[in-house]
């Protein structure tokens, strides 16, 4: 049993729409965990079900083995950050971060000290007596934070909390959100549709679509072993490509009549239809002559397409003789020559990069 | 040069008055006239009285125009602290939770438009200055009616202002932010949703006090000592004094709206840049 354990939650609103559905998750203490989807996919829901905002049509919702799952919200002990801050206007940001304090009668001195703290923390020291509104967008998502850290709680949930902020601010935000998480230890759950956000901060991730959960895993696990074409696609840059079976056992395959090979057996009929993911990083061009290695085990030849220019990384965008599309990335290197538009070149990657997906 | 010839070419354009510009200046200035003609008429008639100014000393030193004006006020405040216990948690929730109430609601509340205060007060006389209840025998239970009869009255303008006030506010992270912090509906309304209506909540008070103020045809079939009906007492009596009594209750008006301006003033700049992030 974990810290958090949510049981077989299921959401369906009024009208039959079903939200959420079969939703299992253990959270340990301390853990940080993203629920990433696209909009609609239910993460919001099953955010606002574990804060007693929604109440789950079905399964149950524990904390430190406490069934909370018919709670009313203000009876949780569970601390949350919103989109668009929710700071209360008529309250100063010290007001505002002690006001969860006030609500449990702490004494008045200790109101004072944690808020000081929590402010320090922040790094918003010396600003407890501006309005909402004197500060900017980060700060007063800090201090969102510190009112929902202010009450220390089971658990914190963040529900994009960064959405509204500029990217600059963003980054900053993101790294301080993951070094105070850290430093206090507090069960996070974190709700995003941006997969860079959850991969940079999370200890797990929870990829979800269309109310299910597609897959659970760390970042290196999700990004790296996509479980289904639709993590593939959703996170990162993959390439999901179709394939036809050559034999699933061997775990080779042709895509556009050219042999390739993976390391996965799968199960599949000769000449049937499989979904491959090919990570854009791993697929390097070949030279003329250069000899085989296990990092060109598959060899393609292909017509360059489109070369972009992204700063740091070139990404070239590549066709196959049937006209699937590959993109890969290199470093960017300004002596290195960019190959031309059109020019026909041979790449290579190996087997071990080449996965076969579940639908 | 060429800098300052632009600026200098484009000031007489942004000073020649457009054709559209003087319409709406004639508009204006008809709607002032309108306005204040009536009022400096009788502002000149109350000066006619001898001596010069008598019209006015004798209204402000009459115990009789003080006591019906503090009777007038006080119902009025007990009125409005009915309304705003009754309006807002019902405006508050029918926005968080039954939004599709809402024109109904709004119905409601606007039946006092329709209805006539004449037909108010009489199903009022009619239901409870009989028996068993025969409130009108004594005159707190004729007090209880008028100021019943004035929540009703200040429906329309309590409610739409109170909603135009939600209506700014993001209620629903605000109450989920507050219930995250451990507060109850209570708290939530007296704390959180409520101070953040301040001048919602004015203005709608203001409107209500007018009306509780100048209101005649109910006061008078109650027979309580109110302002409107004292206004028309004078009237039938008094040539001078009556449009002493109109100016001064013109300029306490005004007094109270420059009350909600002063308060509102921080709060309006509060909302404009909250929103500007």
């Amino acid at each position: 049993m974990g810290f958090l354990d949510l049981t077989d939650v299921r959401k369906e609103f009024t009208g039959g729409t079903v939200a959420v559905e079969g939703f299992n998750l253990k959270a340990e203490k301390g853990e940080f965990v993203s629920f990433l989807g696209p909009s609609g996919c239910g993460k919001t829901t099953t955010l606002r079900m574990i804060a007693g905002f929604e109440r789950p049509s079905s399964g149950s919702i524990t904390v430190d083995s406490a069934d909370i799952t018919d709670k009313a919200p203000h009876l949780r002990n569970v601390g949350m950050v919103f989109q668009s801050y929710a700071l209360f206007p008529n309250m100063t940001v010290a007001g505002n971060i002690g006001y969860g304090l006030r609500i449990r009668k702490r004494p008045a001195d200790q109101i004072k000290k944690r808020v000081g703290e929590l402010l320090e923390l922040i790094n918003l020291g010396g600003r407890g007596d501006r309005y909402p509104w004197q500060l900017s967008g980060g700060q007063q998502q800090r201090v969102a934070l510190a009112r929902a850290l202010a009450i220390e709680p089971h658990v914190l949930l963040l529900d994009e909390p960064l959405s509204a902020l500029d990217a600059k601010i963003r980054v900053q935000l993101r790294e301080q959100i993951r070094t105070i998480q850290r430093q206090l230890g507090i069960t996070t759950i974190y709700v995003t549709h941006d997969q860079e956000e959850a991969l940079s901060l999370s200890d797990r991730i929870v990829v979800m679509s269309e109310g299910r959960i597609e897959q659970i895993g760390t970042p290196a696990q999700i990004y790296n072993f996509p479980a289904t074409t639709f993590v593939a696609k959703f996170v990162g840059s993959l390439n999901v490509v179709t394939a036809k079976t050559v034999d699933g056992a061997a775990g080779t395959v042709t895509i556009d009549g050219l042999p390739v090979r993976t390391v996965t057996p799968f199960q599949a009929a000769v000449g049937s239809d499989v979904v491959l993911a090919l990570r854009p990083e791993v697929v390097t061009i070949v030279g003329e002559g250069e000899a085989a290695s296990s990092r060109t085990a598959n060899r393609l030849h292909a017509a360059v397409d489109e070369v972009t220019f992204l700063g740091a990384v070139v990404r070239t965008r590549v066709k196959l003789p049937g006209g699937t599309t590959l993109n890969f990335d290199t470093f960017n290197d300004p002596h290195a020559v960019v190959p031309a538009l059109g020019s026909a070149i041979t790449i290579g990657f190996p087997a071990e990069g080449c996965l076969v997906l579940a639908d | 040069m060429t800098s300052s010839g632009a600026v200098a070419a484009t000031k007489p354009s942004r000073s020649r008055p457009s054709p559209a510009r003087f319409f709406w200046w004639v508009v204006f200035i008809l709607g002032v006239l309108y306005f204040f003609l009536p009022l400096l008429a009788t502002l000149l008639f109350a000066l006619r009285s001898q001596p010069f100014l008598s019209a006015f000393t004798d209204t402000l030193t009459a115990s009789d125009f003080w006591s019906a004006l503090g009777y007038s006020f006080v119902i009025g405040i007990i009125t409005i602290i009915i309304s705003v216990v009754l309006i807002l948690p019902t405006a508050f929730w029918v926005r968080l939770r039954v939004p599709r109430a809402r024109p109904f609601v709004e119905f409601i509340t606007l039946l006092p438009f329709v209805i006539p205060p004449v037909v108010i007060v009489f199903g009022l006389l009619q239901m409870y200055a009989n028996k068993p209840l025969s409130l009108t025998t004594a005159p707190y239970g004729s007090d209880l009616l008028l100021i019943g009869a004035y929540v009703v009255l200040s429906l329309p303008y309590m409610y739409r202002s109170i909603d135009a006030g939600l209506r700014t506010l993001d209620i629903l992270t605000l109450t989920e932010a507050a219930q995250s912090m451990g507060a109850g509906w209570g708290r939530i309304l007296v704390q959180i949703i409520l101070p953040n209506l301040r001048v919602s909540l004015l203005s709608g008070a203001f409107l209500t006090l007018a009306i509780v103020v100048g209101e005649y045809t109910i006061a008078s079939f109650l027979a309580r000592p109110a302002f409107g009906p004292f206004i028309a007492l004078i009237g039938r009596n008094e040539a001078y004094r009556p449009a002493a009594v109109a100016i001064i209750s013109f300029g306490l008006t005004w007094l109270a709206m420059g009350v909600i301006a002063v308060i509102g003033r921080g709060s309006r700049t509060r909302i404009r840049v909250v929103g500007a992030h």
